[in-house]
Formats: C-alpha cells, sequence, structure tokens
C-alpha cells in the first residue's frame, strides 16, 4: 500500500477485503471466489474451448470415429528456473513438452490437462505471461487445453510456480511407434542442433559468469512429426532427447531395442555459441537438454525422403542423419570421432558439474 | 570456433599419426600427468591411433581424486555444521568420505552450494554476514591463484565469515615421487599444461636431468596432445632428456608471474597426504599465518575424524601409473560412477571416470 495517500477516519467502518490482483495469494487456492476469479480472469480467457467453458471439474471429448483405434497419452510436471529464458518460458515449456511426449508415439494431440501448483507471492504479471505462452504454443499445435487446477503453496514451498500437464492423442491406424523398435539397418535422424535449450536455461540463471546469445529450441513437433508419418508410417522409433541429452536418449532407445548404436561426431550440429559454452563449462553439448529436437529411427531406405519433409518443416530445417543402428544384441552408443577412433558414449551419472581448472 | 577448431583438425591429426607411427621403432611408457588430458585421451580415442608399442598411463594431476580423506571428511563435517554455507566445485559433491559425501549433506538440509569460481564463495559471504561461508579450496597450481585471491578479496573487504579449507598440491613433488619409487615403469611425461600455463615449466629442468627422462609440457586437445607424444617418442628414440614445450601458445618458461606472485603471498609449502598415494613431503600449499584468520581448519574444529577407505579401490596405484582402471576387479562392477568407491570414479578428471564412459566394454579387459 502507498504510503502516501492520505487516511481520512470517517468514524467506524467495515473494512473492505483487500484485492490481490498484483500476485498470488493463498486465497487464490481457495477453491472460493478467489479461485473463481482467477480462473475467469486469467485462464478462461487464453484457454477459451467448449469443453472449459462448460464449467465442469471434468471435460468430455469425441473420440475420432474413422482412422484410429487408439488412444496415446503422457504426462509431465514441469519445473523451472528461470520461469522466463530466451526462447521460452514455463508455459510453452509445459505445453510443448506434453504434446512433443504424446506425438512421439506418433499419435496427433487432441487435448491437454494443466494443473498449476503456484507459490503464495507469484506475480500476477509473470502469471498471465506464463497463461499466454501456453495458449499461443497450444495454438500452434493445434491441441485445446481442456482442464486443469490451480494449487497455491505458501511462500517458500515452490519455485514460482510448477505447472503439470497430461496430453491425450489419436494414434493413427497403421502406425506402430516405441523405443524398442530400433532394428539393425535403420538409419538415426535427429531433427536438428543439440543443446540449446540447456545452455539457454543455464546462461539465464546468470550463473555462467559470461553473455550468451543462445535461445531454447522449446517447440511443438508434431506437425513435423505428422508430416513425417503421413508419408512415411514405418518408422520405428522417435524420441525426443530431453533432460540427459542426445547421448542418454540414445543409450534408453539402444536397452529397450537391444542394439548397438553408432553415431557419427562430425554429423551430429551443435550451434557455435553452444559449443563456446560448452567449452568453458566443461560440458558436453551430446548430454545436454534439448525441447524442441526428435530423433527419427526409420529404415535406412527411407531416410533421404524424410530428411527432405523435415527439411520444408519449420522446427526441421537442419535435420541430419547422425548415424545407423548396428547389430542385435547389443545395448550399447558408440560415436565415431572425427578421427576415426570409436568410444563408447555413455548414459550421464547423474547431476552435470562444472569441471574445475 | 577460432582456438579451437584448428586443434581438431582431423588431416592434421592423421599426418602426426603418421610420423608417431614412423617414429616408433620399441616399447615406451609415457605418463600424462594431467586428468584433463587423460579424459582428452579418452574422449577422442587417442591410444587408439598410437602404435601398439606406446602404452598411456594415466597420472596424478586430478584434483579431486588426490585430496586426501580426512579433508574430504571435514569438509563433510564443516558443511554439516548450522550456520554454514560450504562452497565447492561441482566435482567435490560425489567425492566419497568415509560415511557419505557432501551430496548427502546437501540433501540432510546442509547448505552446500556449487560454486565456478572462489570468488564467488567471496560474493556469497559478502551477502550473506549472518553465515559463516567457507570455500573447499582443493586443486593443483592451476586453481591456486585465484583460491589465494578469494582471500586476499575477502581480507580487502574485511569480511570475518569467510574461511577456505585448503587442500592445495602441487605437480613437481609428485613427478620426484613417481620417479624415486623402484616399481616405476614411466619413462616420458607429458607436463601438464595448465599446470605449466601458471608455474612455467623452469621447475622441471632438475628433474630431467636428475631421472634421465623426457618432459613434454602438454597441452590438452587431440594436436596438442599427438605433438606432446611425438615430440616425447623422438626424445625417447634419440635417447635424449630435456625438457621441451609443445604448447607454446599458452605456457612460457617462467609462466604466470603475477599469478606466482599471489601465491607466495597467500601460501606456504607443506607436506600433503594425497589420497591414495600417502605423504609426500613439500608436495602442497597452506595459508602462511597472517592469513590464519581465513583457515577454516582452524576456525572449526571438526577433530574425531576417523578415516576409512574401501579395502578395494587401486585408486592409489591407478595415479601412480602402476595400473590401469580395466585392471581392477571393482571397475563397473562395485564401483562406478553413481556409486564410486574411489575419487578417480567420480571426478571429471578422474581415470577410472574416463575409462567408465569412453572405454567400458569397447577395449578388453586387461
Amino acid at each position: 500500500m502507498s504510503n502516501s495517500t492520505p487516511v481520512t477516519m470517517q468514524g467506524p467502518v467495515c473494512p473492505l477485503p483487500l484485492h490481490h490482483h498484483s500476485q498470488i495469494v493463498m486465497g487464490h487456492g481457495s477453491g472460493g471466489r478467489m479461485t473463481q476469479e482467477l480462473i475467469q480472469e486469467i485462464f478462461v480467457p487464453y484457454f477459451s474451448n467448449p469443453a472449459l467453458l462448460a464449467g465442469n471439474d471434468f471435460a468430455s471429448l469425441s473420440i475420432p470415429t474413422t482412422g484410429s483405434h487408439q488412444i496415446s497419452i503422457s504426462t509431465d510436471s514441469h519445473i523451472v528456473f528461470p520461469l522466463i529464458f530466451p526462447g521460452g518460458d514455463i508455459g510453452r515449456l509445459a505445453v510443448c513438452g506434453t504434446v512433443n511426449d504424446v506425438a512421439m508415439s506418433g499419435a496427433q494431440p487432441a487435448a491437454l490437462s494443466a494443473g498449476f501448483i503456484m507459490e503464495e507471492g507469484l506475480s500476477m504479471d509473470v502469471l498471465k505471461q506464463v497463461v499466454a505462452s501456453m495458449a499461443e504454443a497450444a495454438a500452434e499445435a493445434g491441441v485445446s487445453i481442456v482442464t486443469g487446477d490451480t494449487k497455491v503453496v505458501e511462500h517458500g514451498k515452490a519455485d514460482g510456480i510448477f505447472i503439470n500437464t497430461t496430453g491425450i492423442g489419436w494414434v493413427p491406424d497403421g502406425v506402430k511407434i516405441g523405443g524398442q523398435l530400433a532394428q539393425p539397418g535403420d538409419a538415426v535422424l535427429i531433427s536438428g542442433s543439440i543443446g540449446d535449450h540447456g545452455i539457454a536455461v543455464l546462461a539465464a540463471r546468470g550463473e555462467l559468469g559470461f553473455d550468451t546469445q543462445v535461445a531454447s529450441d522449446v517447440a511443438p513437433l508434431n506437425h513435423l512429426i505428422q508430416a513425417v508419418l503421413a508419408e512415411i508410417p514405418e518408422v520405428h522409433v522417435l524420441r525426443d532427447p530431453t533432460r540427459g541429452g542426445l547421448a542418454t536418449t540414445l543409450n534408453e532407445i539402444a536397452c529397450q531395442s537391444n542394439v548397438n548404436i553408432t553415431i557419427n561426431e562430425e554429423k551430429v550440429l551443435i550451434k557455435p555459441a553452444v559449443a563456446t559454452a560448452c567449452e568453458m563449462l566443461g560440458f558436453d553439448p551430446l548430454y545436454v537438454a534439448n525441447e524442441g529436437k526428435v530423433i527419427i529411427i526409420l529404415p535406412a531406405a527411407r531416410a533421404d525422403r524424410a530428411l527432405q519433409i523435415l527439411h520444408n518443416q519449420k522446427y526441421g530445417q537442419d535435420a541430419v542423419l547422425i548415424g545407423q543402428v548396428n547389430q542385435t544384441p547389443g545395448s550399447r552408443v558408440l560415436l565415431k570421432t572425427r578421427f576415426g577412433s570409436t568410444r563408447l558414449l555413455d548414459v550421464m551419472a547423474g547431476e552435470m558439474l562444472p569441471r574445475i581448472c | 570456433m577460432r582456438y579451437l577448431d584448428e586443434f581438431r583438425d582431423s588431416e592434421l591429426t592423421k599426418i602426426l599419426v603418421d610420423r608417431i607411427h614412423r617414429e616408433t621403432t620399441r616399447p615406451w611408457v609415457i605418463m600424462e600427468i594431467c586428468g584433463g588430458q587423460t579424459h582428452s585421451i579418452m574422449q577422442n580415442g587417442i591410444d587408439q591411433l598410437l602404435p601398439p608399442q606406446i602404452e598411456l598411463v594415466h597420472g596424478p594431476g586430478c584434483p579431486v581424486c588426490v585430496t586426501s580423506l580426512e579433508l574430504v571428511d571435514k569438509a563433510i563435517a564443516i558443511a554439516s555444521l548450522p550456520n554454514v554455507i560450504f562452497c565447492s566445485f561441482g566435482d567435490m559433491l560425489r567425492v566419497p568420505g568415509s560415511g557419505k559425501d557432501l551430496f548427502s549433506v546437501r540433501a540432510s538440509g546442509g547448505q552446500v552450494k556449487i560454486v565456478y569460481s572462489p570468488l564467488d564463495a567471496v560474493k556469497i559471504a559478502k551477502a550473506n554476514p549472518d553465515k559463516q561461508v567457507v570455500f573447499f579450496a582443493i586443486g593443483f597450481e592451476t586453481t591456486g591463484p585465484a583460491n589465494a585471491m578469494s582471500v586476499l578479496q575477502a581480507k580487502a573487504l574485511g569480511l570475518n565469515n569467510f574461511s577456505v579449507l585448503v587442500s592445495q598440491v602441487t605437480v613437481p613433488p609428485a613427478m620426484h615421487a613417481i620417479l624415486g619409487d623402484p616399481a616405476n615403469r614411466v619413462q616420458g611425461f607429458l607436463a601438464a599444461g595448465h599446470v605449466c600455463a601458471v608455474m612455467g615449466y623452469w621447475e622441471y629442468p632438475p628433474i630431467a636431468e636428475k631421472y634421465q627422462i623426457p618432459i613434454v609440457v602438454t597441452g590438452f586437445e587431440p594436436i596438442d596432445l599427438l605433438k606432446g607424444i611425438l615430440m616425447t617418442i623422438e626424445q625417447l628414440e634419440k635417447g635424449t632428456h630435456i625438457v621441451e614445450n609443445a604448447y607454446a601458445r599458452v605456457v612460457s618458461f617462467e609462466g604466470n608471474k603475477p599469478a606466482q606472485a599471489i601465491l607466495q603471498k597467500v601460501f606456504e609449502p607443506c607436506d600433503r597426504n594425497w589420497r591414495g598415494i600417502g605423504l609426500i613431503p613439500t608436495s602442497g600449499w597452506k595459508l602462511r599465518p597472517e592469513f590464519s584468520q581465513f583457515d577454516a581448519e582452524q576456525k572449526f574444529s571438526v577433530g574425531d575424524i576417523h578415516t576409512q577407505e574401501s579395502p578395494i579401490c587401486i585408486a592409489g596405484q591407478i595415479l601412480q601409473g602402476r595400473k590401469k582402471p580395466l585392471q581392477c576387479p571393482a571397475f563397473a562392477t562395485q564401483c562406478t560412477p553413481e556409486y564410486p568407491l574411489g575419487a578417480t570414479m567420480v571426478s571429471s578428471e578422474g581415470a577410472c571416470a574416463a575409462y567408465y564412459r569412453y572405454a567400458r566394454e569397447v577395449q578388453p579387459r586387461e
């Protein structure tokens, strides 16, 4: 409250409750009138769709009557500090993360739920920006946010805002995709450069001690994936290399499919600014997180055509063939260095730690 | 990237590898001192490019690996105290103490912060006057100047809530220890480029002379490493034993004089216990008496430390070049980066971690 406003007492008055329009307070999670106001003033205007406007605690959706007999479902909780970073924010991340997880099954994502856990004191402007960004990403992906939930925790018990999103989508008939389906002879593609998201977030924390121009790659990939699948339904594996980066994700696939995968170091695209930041910190970009890239494993004979399709997509212009699936049984990922030697490309042990000297 | 891509050039690599093959007529054992070199060798598969007669053994130059268990336990004890913010380079958090590590202290509510520079710890101390801020000042001659600078800054700022837990070690005494050991196999040294960037290489000619061993100051990129290896082999084949510099773009004979002056001002030589190796006389630095107010060991009485090493771990022999990680029965079975038995499996500069990460299952077990 401003101290400059003169207070004039006009006798005993009933104190009116203060309106909290500038920040989240505990009352916004009460389920009462303040919660309703929050929903009506912030969420409904941005997420407007018939299922949400019905005002129920659930959303009813129509299942497509033709071409799909399988539902794909995925959930993800999103925590990131800072909430807003170059190239995106937690809202865009929460939508794209789950849209992409559903899309990796080959499904066309249809709808999302969104659960918000907000920390008391969260700025209403930040919340608005996050929600607007969710709406924008959802529109880009062509999905609706049809149901949601808000909770508020005391100050200090959350990092501004946590967002859980669950997505569902319909899998087209004839598409069968999974991490266990990589086969010897398959080609391994990736839709672009690696490491952008991890470095962008790290830089936004202001802890690097130097500035970098890297923006997060966070993006919905469902249209790109649908474009590939429309022509090449025989894709075996789709996976987004998020936490743990390309190396860790390839290891997951190698284990699931019981195959060896070999990657050519020289083919993997790393932007100069990402490479420089990693070099200074002692990070290996192969382990740095991405939020807008997909690994596509498919019969080698279709790799060229898949690349052509990807190159015509907004988020696939730098797509490249990086390696191949070699043999089964196995479960290792090998890296062919630019010098012709070969080494193991292992999973990350734990937290990636900067080097000492 | 300028100054990097040139030193990772695959054509130049081929030329150097061909020359190494042409020069090599006999078996030679060469030790790279620094763990950063070990990792670059394994990461780029340099060892696979060399003739089979050339054996690279991995040296003690991993600051995390050689920090004594007693000091790790002290760090854990100090970090567990209420009202202490304990700052450390990230790698130290995973190093196993006798019972636990700094990560588990953090998980139990201790304030343990990863910093990129010791000067960040000084900033934390300034911002938290009601807390005691302790920095774990580990490392070789490379980290020494910045660690010393943190003490000078704290003094200039008049901070009485900042202290350092010092575990500074130095390379030349370790080379003496390795070469003076009757079981020594090392015939040539790749000296640690970044240590020499600070200290120069004026300390090395007496070592080369005394033990009749070639020493080549070597960098970290593939081309740097191959050049250092080539120059060492040329000397070994000719039977010479001088100190040469294959990292002249970074290292001068005198080294970085202002950095050396800061080291002199803040530290004085002392004996140090090296984890896995034992006591090496005058192999480290401690704070000079005039800076004792910044000495965490004096500030916090954390006596009653009973160290307990893993009975299986052979880190000591690995750090002295006597054994290789694949010769350890616990390698990749009981001992992994997730559950390390010794510090060499933890650090980004540890030899066991390098083998685990880059060569596990690619190379046959010995």
